[in-house]
């Protein structure tokens, strides 16, 4: 290096003046020609355009720095590595004002320590390295952040051209010199739209086939407002999860300085301040708080009784408990579970007690089955019906009922845990199983549930009461079939 | 009814649709639309958030139902059958008038569309594909498009959706197959497998087609992916990392992302007294981490739950691990290989590579580790340098308690 440094050059001061903030192939040029002169770093100063030059070029050399002289003839090329050319291309366009200066040094020291860049404990090094990251973090910015707008457009053109074109039009403060670098990224993706960026450090227009630098513009060069911002808003607003905040991990990614200039971001303080509100409203709109189900039965009973998660339990009615054997060594491990409460069963709050109730035991009889052992209960504790004149016209409950009471159901399960549950018609079924099943081709077999227990499933016995004739007949004899094959099993399971 | 407006519509569909963690556009190949005659988009391997939502959560793509009704009935689903939420419906030319508008403002990188199924999967299936057909073919649009296929349409379709879009994913719902059968009764783990096989073996036919001819059909360039309910049922974090793992392995997926189950109005009584804390999700994606960057075997993850099968949720997965297998530790930072060295609490990838570029020119001491680590306090009791032995720290029984985070930042997480 030394000997470069030959009698010409030794001692003077050089002043580069900068076409524009962001020409690294301009820096490069000179630093080239700098290094293969000798020229030592503290004795360059770099000029960006409209800078005020530098305090010691201005006042040792009266301004403008001394002639950069040609290279000796034998000069060989600074030598840089790629990597380094990548991080300084990359770093010459922050704004920071040192940052030529900067690459100029490690430049100058990568000729006689070729492996500087690799002692990342190193000052320039560093600083280098800072440089370059804030500036990818600023282009990564402009590509999310820049939001066009559209407007007709009124531009003076040229003859022929189709009389509306759409014009998107962006207004975007960069923190660096990355504008002109990356026009790339939008030319590629918005191809074939006419668009401008429009910035404080200069402007990018782009016709669909030509790219055309602007001077500098103001906020108020940019159109206000485009319809579709209220679609948009609307999708960020909905597309948060207010179960969800997490408003520190919002923050670090969408500084509150970049809000200024995104429509969506006018939205922010309100969702925050309304998200516990719109959790507890989605948790409340299925009327189901997170609550802890009771432990005992007598516990489940009482607070049936204040349950309205549906709207069988606002009718005028009163809940029904299930009910079995009040000693655990009289439990054969049986459950049965009906439908709900009927007429009878809300007036004498408790289970099966009307037509389909002794239609039932007739046929456990007949199965050998005592209903004294079994647990008897149903898939929905309220009656739901409707009113006619005096009577109340059984309805069934609808999927969301069941669903919605099988809360009690699997706590009544907890606390009974029986080994083989008989569930009696549709509703009971699909209690059980959480979907609708066809009764036909669900009897006759068992299915094991999470708990390891049996599921059985057959009719309601108060289907057998709707049906005569042949009709009843055969279908007695089926529910009788499955009747004796819950019972066969049950022995089975007490004695393994 | 009266008609919904568009803005109702997006209302009712983006509300719907803000359940689904993934949102990435990452991955896919390169394309953009200089040079074409009327071509929009591009993309760049990168994906790009362009918004953060206050949950933290990147909007990159234009993320939608095409509809929210369903002749199914999951029960963790919002959108299931007996659920009482409002309604609604994109009609296919909506959706792709919605996403050129966004795109063209860049407001998004893309669309990712998933749908409750309407009338039959099929049906519901052709139309998603309309969506992308009109925005490729009509629209010439390049940028990114990831569509939720529905398991149990025709494997026909699901392969016309996987020539459309940029990623498919196939939503494996619940952990377990019994949680499966007990939430999502008309799904079938079976079904849902048999798809992911089937757009698995059309990704590796496209990248054999494409090495021969350079003209073949891409097909899901950015692969395919899924998603896991987590806290709905009683899979515990084992459960959850072994049915990962195994789907990564069987279906060669480029992502399973873990939602951590939310309450959703309309709630069923099937599901769990409490959500789960976020912090679980958290504990899960950084056990996918382990799997995926740091070498670590599924069984390996699963030694560093607890006794009930669940990550420690006071510590990451990486450091429970550690603490259960101190005997592997403390390691030589100057001599230990690669592999070893990613087990250390504390040292990242990045962190590990710096060690190795940095001891071929010098011994590492304690202090040029802290250089490189975010806090040399977690790595220091698992490592050795000439300067630096941890002998009694490692034989600590309260070590656990010192590496753990405090309580207080703990409640920032915690639900
Ligand atoms: S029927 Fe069941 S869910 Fe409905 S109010 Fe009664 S107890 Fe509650």
């Amino acid at each position: 290096m030394t000997a470069m440094a030959n009698d010409l050059t030794q001692g003077a001061y050089y002043s580069i003046e900068m076409p524009a903030p962001d020409d690294f192939a301009f820096w490069r040029e000179q630093a080239r020609r700098l290094v293969q002169c000798g020229v030592p770093p503290d004795k360059v100063a770099w000029v960006e355009p409209g800078g005020s030059g530098d305090l010691f070029s201005q006042s040792q050399l009266g301004g403008g720095g001394a002639n950069l002289p040609d290279p000796p003839q034998n000069a060989s090329q600074p030598r840089a590595s790629k990597r380094f050319l990548q991080l300084a291309g990359n770093a010459a366009l922050h704004s920071d004002p040192d940052r030529f200066a900067l690459l100029y040094r490690l430049l100058w020291r990568l000729q006689s320590q070729p492996r500087t860049l690799d002692d990342k404990t190193d000052a320039d090094v560093r600083k280098l390295l800072d440089l370059d990251k804030a500036v990818r973090r600023d282009s990564h910015k402009m590509h999310a952040f820049v939001r066009f707008r559209l407007i007709e457009d009124d531009m003076p053109r040229e003859a022929a051209v189709q009389d509306e074109v759409e014009h998107y039009v962006a207004w975007f403060e960069p923190d660096h010199h990355i504008l002109r670098a990356n026009a790339g990224f939008f030319m590629r993706r918005f191809a074939n739209m006419k668009w401008s960026i429009l910035t404080p450090r200069g402007t990018l227009h782009w016709d669909g086939e030509t790219m055309h630098e602007g001077p500098p513009a103001e906020r108020s060069d940019a159109p206000e407002g485009d319809p579709v911002e209220d679609l948009w808003r609307s999708y960020y607003a909905n597309i948060f999860n207010p179960a969800r905040l997490k408003v520190g991990a919002m923050m670090s990614e969408m500084p509150k300085k970049y809000w200024k200039n995104l429509p969506e971001a006018s939205l922010i303080p309100e969702l925050i301040a309304g998200a516990q509100s719109r959790e507890s409203t989605m948790v409340a709109a299925g009327a189901l708080e997170f609550e802890e189900r009771p432990q005992t039965l007598p516990a489940i009973d009482q607070a049936i009784h204040g349950c309205a998660k549906c709207p069988i339990g606002q009718l005028e009615n009163r809940a029904v408990m299930g009910e079995g054997p009040d000693q655990a060594e009289n439990f054969s491990g049986l459950m049965i579970v009906g439908e709900q409460p009927g007429d009878q069963e809300d007036l004498g709050g408790r289970p099966f007690i009307g037509p389909a109730g002794q239609l039932l035991d007739v046929h456990l009889q007949k199965a050998g089955i005592d209903r004294a052992t079994a647990y008897v209960t149903n898939a929905v504790k309220h009656f739901k019906y409707v009113q006619r004149g005096k009577r109340r016209i059984h309805q069934s409950p609808g999927a969301k009922e069941i669903d919605t009471c099988r809360w009690w159901l699997e706590a009544e399960r907890e606390v009974v845990k029986p080994k083989l549950v008989l569930a009696m018609g549709a509703s009971a079924a699909r209690s059980m199983l959480g979907r609708t099943v066809s009764i036909t081709r669900a009897r006759g077999e068992a299915v094991t549930l999470d708990d390891g227990s049996e599921l059985w499933i057959t009719a309601h016995p108060s289907y057998l009461l709707r049906l005569d004739g042949d009709a009843r007949m055969k279908q007695a004899a089926l529910f009788d079939a499955d009747l004796a094959a819950v019972a066969e099993r049950l022995r089975e399971l007490a004695n393994a | 009814m009266a008609q919904q407006t568009i803005l109702q519509k997006l209302e009712i569909l983006a509300d719907a649709a803000k359940y689904d963690a993934s949102c990435a556009s990452s991955g896919t190949a390169k394309k953009n639309s200089l040079g074409s005659s009327k071509g929009i988009g591009s993309t760049e391997g990168m994906g790009i958030c362009h918004a953060y939502a206050p949950d933290g959560r990147c909007i990159s793509l234009l993320k939608l139902l095409l509809t929210n009704h369903c002749i199914f009935d999951c029960h963790y689903c919002v959108n299931r059958k007996s659920s009482n939420t409002p309604r609604a419906r994109f009609t296919p030319q909506e959706v792709v008038d919605l996403t050129l508008n966004f795109y063209r403002r860049n407001y998004i990188e893309g669309l990712f569309l998933s749908s409750g199924i309407i009338k039959t999967s099929n049906h519901t299936m052709e139309q998603m594909v309309e969506v992308a057909r009109i925005l490729r073919e009509e629209h010439d649009f390049r940028g990114y498009i990831h569509l939720k296929t529905i398991p149990e349409a025709d494997p026909q379709l699901v392969h016309q959706a996987g020539l459309y879009a940029d990623r498919v994913s196939i939503n494996v719902e619940l952990p377990t197959d019994s949680g499966l059968t007990r939430l999502a009764p008309d799904k079938d783990a079976r079904q849902i497998e048999g798809a992911m096989k089937g757009v698995k073996s059309s990704i590796v036919e496209a990248t054999d087609a494409r090495k021969r001819f350079k003209h073949a059909p891409r097909f899901a360039p950015a692969g395919q992916s899924t998603q896991m309910i987590v806290g709905a049922d009683a899979a515990t974090d084992a459960d959850i990392v072994g049915k990962a793992s195994r789907l990564y392995d069987g279906y060669s997926l480029r992502r399973v992302y873990y939602s951590a189950f939310s309450p959703i109005p309309d709630a069923s009584a099937v599901l769990p007294l409490k959500r789960p804390p976020l912090i679980r999700e958290h504990r899960l994606y950084q056990s996918d981490w382990l799997m995926r960057f740091y070498g670590y075997k599924a069984g390996e993850v699963m030694q560093a739950t607890g006794a009930d099968g669940n990550l420690p949720l006071d510590i990451d997965p990486k450091l429970a691990w550690a603490l259960k297998f101190r005997g592997e530790f403390p390691l030589d930072v100057n001599r230990a290989p690669k592999d070893r060295l990613l087990r250390v609490p504390g040292l990242g990838v990045k962190a590990v590579n710096q060690i190795l570029v940095a001891r071929r020119y010098k011994t590492l001491r304690l202090e040029d580790v802290g250089k490189l680590t975010v806090s040399i306090a977690k790595v220091r009791p698992f490592i050795c340098t000439p300067d630096w032995r941890p002998t009694q720290l490692t034989d600590r029984a309260d070590l656990r308690a010192l590496l753990a985070p405090k309580e207080e930042q703990l409640e920032l997480f915690a639900a």
